[in-house]
């Protein structure tokens, strides 16, 4: 199984959610009550007109984050 | 209104739900009009109350809890939400019944709350709000299936159409028992016999109820360390017990934390399976189309612009109307009194002290609610949102969050709702840079001001073929705000207050009609806000203003001669020394000085000092103009006010913290005099430094 950050996914492509190697608990602990779970399908929706933030959907909702959040966020892609 | 409510038996009710659930427009559709808003004590969240009318005649309150996503706080706001749920805080009653708003169209994380309060065994009955939204988006929840599941009562509900309020009344009459089927998840071992382990120890050596003992073991465990607070909390043997726990797990390679969120987001997985049924989806909804536009990389901006311009040169054009009556009515008022009362000083205060204070200042209100209502309709539809999405990187820049820009977009309205929503931001060190640059946003309290100089000195010409010169001189004011803002905080978050870049999660809601209802609702409450302030406050400084402008009388000579002879003549004399260098006469040194308590007192109090030139003479803003364009120095033979002083003028009031509420309001934020202090001096010094060397730039220019 090959992990890539989440900001290295480009808008429309899709990953499951491996590990989130957040360095702060109040981070993390935000990000998986936001559903951000071991497992769960995220696609990234846009990133922002200047760069930073992304958009991404998961559980049929939208959430937006930086880049600095997303890479910590380890997902599986298809892509090998 | 709301203290003859006796208890009936339906004891106190409070209302939840994630934000963007609808859950104010729940709250608007069982409340109506019959609310008031408080502050909860010692703290400074907002507790908004509402009476509801029971179908059966009985009367009962209702508490608006903020929006939250878990109970796990982590802002001011959140923290509030689970005291008061858990029955933690001071003079609130944990509430017997709790309705949990729930968004069908977002259900599988709106679930994770609700899962929440039914572990804690909190008597609830659920709105299942949004079923239309869910439904256009091809999701169909069974309400029964999940009322089967969960154990709890569920009303669908659509809150801004009105569907369901009555069932929904109905339920909350009869008395709600907590649901059996708590704890429904579970996750697996070692994690699941360490918690009932730790939670036996509790029960025995803690005195803590069941429901207590279990959540207390479980925040115990997922945490990374012990806190101080729970060091303080638990006994020794506890946290020896615990701390064993941790290293044997850690060892493990067990995530603490996310074992304990998985299992209860695979269950809530396990639970939509079985009550949600989706018909195919859609291709591109709505949300899709318009954040296409809205959050492009060219069309985003030139919107967002064309969004303010729009704002500010319609509340110039549109607003002007009834702004005019308003102005009319109050000459009207005026005129009455002159002809019911004979000529003296009762007459003179009620004419000029009271009645053109407090006129000159309602005369804006038309600007004011067309201001509150624009932003009310940003946010309500998801736009803010949005703003906050393009802007991120922009805040990030001088180390704030997306989040901080609404408080200070809203602080174009009023820096004070602006400092109060500063309260959703987690961070204390980021919250208090936006507290303290937020002011710098120009309020709608700085429009009279503004209005009043740009009617009298800038030409209204059109400029590069569709711009007015006037309505370009106010973006500017604007734009001199918000730089100065963005660039205090960037010097703030480097010196003083000194921290990393917040982290910037944040839910984009899908785009949606306003609920007219809750934004006109909102405009009103702030609106009142606004009135009470210029009823109360202004009145008082306008009759003390025309108290210091009318004695000592001097007797004889022209009326010119009595201001300047007068206490208000007097001070402005002894300031104007230390106002020269920035170009102004005593006479605005005086208008300086009586708007320290709030700004668009200037005006009142330029409409007091040339008014008394001729007692009789009409109050309106008009005429005002007239008076500061013809005002001449007797001694110079020069004008008092030109454009540039004009332009000096409004640029001091862009930057001075001339209004006392909004230093009340921060030194309860902040809970102390310190950071209020502070920030009047660094305002105050700010604005003087860049007045002066604008007025100066621009003599050298002329």
């Amino acid at each position: 199984m090959k992990f890539a950050g989440l900001d290295t996914l480009l808008p429309g492509e899709t990953g499951i959610v491996g590990k989130l190697e957040t360095p702060s608990f109040e981070v993390r602990q935000r990000l998986m009550e936001m559903g951000l779970t071991k497992g769960v399908l995220v696609s990234v929706v846009r990133v922002a007109p200047l760069g930073d933030p992304m958009e991404i959907e998961l559980r049929g909702y939208r959430l937006s984050l930086r880049r600095k959040e997303a890479e910590a966020v380890k997902v599986q892609t298809g892509k090998s | 209104m709301f203290r003859d409510t006796v208890d009936i038996g339906v004891g106190h009710i409070a209302i939840i739900g994630n934000p963007n659930s609808g859950k104010t427009a729940l709250f608007n559709a069982l409340t109506g009009m019959r609310q008031r808003v408080a502050n909860y004590p010692g703290v400074t969240v907002e507790k908004k109350e509402g009476k509801i009318s029971l179908e059966d005649g009985r009367e009962i309150v209702l508490l608006d809890l903020p929006g939250s996503y878990s109970l796990t706080p982590r802002s001011p706001d959140e923290k509030i939400a689970t005291d008061v749920l858990l029955g933690r805080l001071e003079h609130t009653p944990s509430p017997d019944t709790v309705i949990c708003v729930i968004d069908a169209s977002n259900l599988e994380r709106n679930l994770y709350l609700l899962c929440q309060i039914i572990d804690h065994e909190i008597p609830v009955v659920v709105a299942l709000n949004m079923v239309d939204v869910a439904e256009q988006n091809g999701v169909f929840v069974d309400p029964v299936r999940l009322a089967a599941t969960l154990g709890v009562r569920i009303v669908p509900t659509v809150a801004t159409k009105g569907i369901g309020i009555r069932e929904l009344k109905l339920a909350i009459a009869e008395k709600v028992l907590p649901s059996l089927r708590t704890r429904q998840w579970s996750v697996g071992e070692p994690m699941q016999s360490e918690i009932s382990e730790l939670k036996d120890l509790l029960l025995n050596l803690q005195n803590l109820n069941e429901t207590e003992a279990f959540h207390e073991s479980v925040y115990l465990l997922s945490s990374p360390t012990l806190s101080v607070e729970q060091r303080k909390k638990f006994r020794p043997e506890i946290l020896a017990h615990v701390q064993q726990d941790h290293q044997r797990l850690d060892a493990l390679g067990i995530d603490r934390l996310s074992s304990i969120v998985e299992a209860r987001y695979d269950w809530i997985q396990r639970v939509c399976e079985q009550v949600v049924s989706r018909s195919h989806r859609k291709d591109i909804s709505l949300t899709d189309k318009l954040d296409k536009v809205l959050t492009h990389r060219v069309w985003g901006f030139v919107i967002f612009l064309l969004l303010m311009t729009v704002m500010f040169q319609a509340i110039f054009t549109w607003a002007t109307v009834p702004m005019d009556y308003i102005g009319q009515g109050f000459n009207g008022v005026g005129s009455l009194v002159a002809t019911l009362l004979p000529p003296g000083d009762l007459r003179d205060l009620i004419i000029n002290g009271a009645i053109a204070g407090v006129g000159a200042v309602v005369t804006f209100l038309p600007q004011i609610l067309f201001l509150f209502l624009y932003i009310g309709i940003l946010e309500d539809t998801g736009y803010m949102a949005r703003a906050a999405f393009i802007m991120d990187r922009v805040m990030s820049k001088v180390g704030l969050h997306g989040k901080s820009f609404i408080p200070m977009l809203s602080s174009f309205a009023c820096a004070i709702p602006g400092i109060m929503a500063t309260r959703t931001i987690e961070n204390k060190k980021d919250r208090l840079v936006t507290i303290l640059t937020a002011p710098l946003m120009s309020c709608s309290a700085r429009l009279p001001v503004y209005a009043l100089l740009i009617g009298a000195f800038i030409p209204t010409r059109t400029v590069l073929g569709f711009l007015n010169l006037a309505g370009l001189t106010l973006v500017s004011m604007y734009l001199v705000g918000l730089l100065a803002a963005l660039g205090s905080a960037w010097l703030f978050k480097r010196t003083l207050l000194k921290s990393e870049t917040p982290t910037f999660i944040m839910e984009l809601p899908p785009y949606k009609i306003p609920s007219m209802r809750s934004v006109l609702l909102q405009m009103w409450n702030r609106s009142m806000q606004f009135l009470k302030r210029a009823g109360t406050i202004i009145l008082g400084v306008s009759i003390i203003l025309w108290f210091l402008a009318t004695y000592p009388k001097l007797g004889h000579g022209t009326p010119s001669d009595q201001l300047q002879h007068s206490f208000a003549g007097q001070a402005g004399h002894l300031m104007e020394p230390l106002i020269k260098p920035l170009g102004f006469d005593w006479k605005i040194g005086l208008g300086l000085v009586g708007s320290l308590l709030q700004r668009e007192v200037f005006v009142s109090t330029m409409g007091t000092i040339y008014g008394i030139k001729d007692a009789n003479e009409s109050i309106g803003n008009a005429s005002l103009r007239e008076r500061l364009q013809e005002d001449v120095d007797p001694v110079t033979g020069r004008h008092t006010f030109t454009t540039l002083t004009a332009i000096c003028l409004m640029i001091y009031y862009v930057l001075a913290m001339q209004c006392m509420s909004t230093v009340a309001v921060v030194k309860r934020e902040t809970n102390g005099w310190k950071w209020p202090a502070f920030q009047f001096a660094y305002m105050t010094g700010l604005a003087y430094a860049v007045t002066f060397v604008v007025y100066h730039v621009g003599r050298f220019l002329r």
